[in-house]
């Protein structure tokens, strides 16, 4: 089940937590996997530990013409895209009556803009395949909402309406588009949350813990598989029951 | 009918799966030939790896026609 031989997937943030083990689950299901992210150091480190079937694509999805070029370079390096994930994501929290249009910008450009750019540049290939998966991270708190973090939940959730759109469009092509919206996972952007905020939201969730990464990667395994294939639209909230939508 | 629009006739049979005496050149690919809007953007792809040409969506926009896009190819071409 949820074989991926011969699939080629571009993670964005493949760098961070949950996007590394993204790509770790669908590597060890047998796709190739280009790694995107800002930062070249762990993606080589990745590339490393997975050996073959694997490209590190480096790019900052804050700069709008690297955005453009990423799905190029990623079929050139790959064959094609078969498999996007878009997991990369910042956070740049202020109270709302605080939060400059910059901390708002900065966020949407790179968790709302840079999504829709990258679905773009890899429909074309994906249309003409008749086949592909999106699968784009969302948020709880883009459903929830989140004193805070006005931006990254509009960002979050502006995601989950793209992918539903984008879903009607091209579900008679082969192509599927979803969502996965991850609770509180131990990944460093949790670990910037203060003791009193981690109690707090402890106390909100069912399970008692906090989720781990390889906990989102095999939501996204599940999406991005031949086995999905009816699947499409939707949400896949992993979150311990802290929010039962 | 040119090269182009016999070329451009073969797509559109293919892609629309239609008969080649309805691919005439006032037919309309949505209103005549049934097909839906994302036919129309793959119609577009299909001639721009045909012919080696692009076409801004702005102008895709205003290809409606079998004759249309022969004409436009014609000029771009």
């Amino acid at each position: 089940m949820f074989d991926l031989t011969g699939k080629n997937a571009l993670i964005t943030g493949a760098s961070g937590g949950i996007g590394a083990d993204i790509a770790r689950k669908l590597h060890a299901q047998g796709a190739t996997v280009g790694l995107s992210g800002t930062r070249t150091e762990p993606l080589e480190a990745l590339k490393a530990e997975l050996g073959e079937r694997a490209h590190v694509l480096p790019c900052n999805l804050s700069d709008m013409e690297a955005v453009d070029a990423l799905p190029k370079q990623a079929a050139e390096a790959m064959g094609s895209v078969d498999i996007l994930v878009n997991n990369a994501g910042i956070t740049r929290d202020n109270l709302f009556m605080r939060m400059s249009d910059d901390e708002w910008n900065s966020v949407l450009n790179v968790n709302l803009t840079a999504t829709f750019k990258l679905c773009k540049g890899v429909m074309r290939g994906m249309m003409k395949a008749r086949w592909g998966r999106i699968v784009n991270i969302s948020s709880v708190v883009g459903a929830t909402g989140n004193p805070g973090q006005a931006n990254y939940a509009a960002s979050k959730a502006g995601v989950v309406g793209m992918s539903k759109s984008l879903a009607y469009e091209v579900a008679s092509r082969g192509i599927t588009v979803n969502a996965v919206a991850p609770g509180f996972i131990t990944t460093a952007m949790t670990d910037k949350l203060t003791d009193e905020q981690k109690s707090g939201i402890m106390g909100q969730i069912p399970a008692g813990r906090m989720g781990d990464p390889d906990e989102i990667a095999a939501a996204v395994v599940y999406l991005s598989s031949a086995e999905a294939a009816y699947v499409t639209g939707t949400t896949l909230h992993v979150n311990g029951g802290m929010a039962m939508l | 009918m040119s090269d182009v629009a016999d070329r451009v006739k073969k797509i559109v049979v293919e892609h629309l799966s239609v008969e080649e005496d309805k691919v005439t050149e006032n037919a309309s690919f949505i209103d005549d030939l049934g097909a839906d809007s994302l036919d129309t953007v793959e119609l577009v792809m299909a001639f721009e790896e045909e012919f080696g040409i692009e076409i801004p969506d702005d102008a895709a926009e205003n290809i409606q026609t079998v004759g249309d896009a022969v004409k436009f190819i014609k000029e771009a071409s």
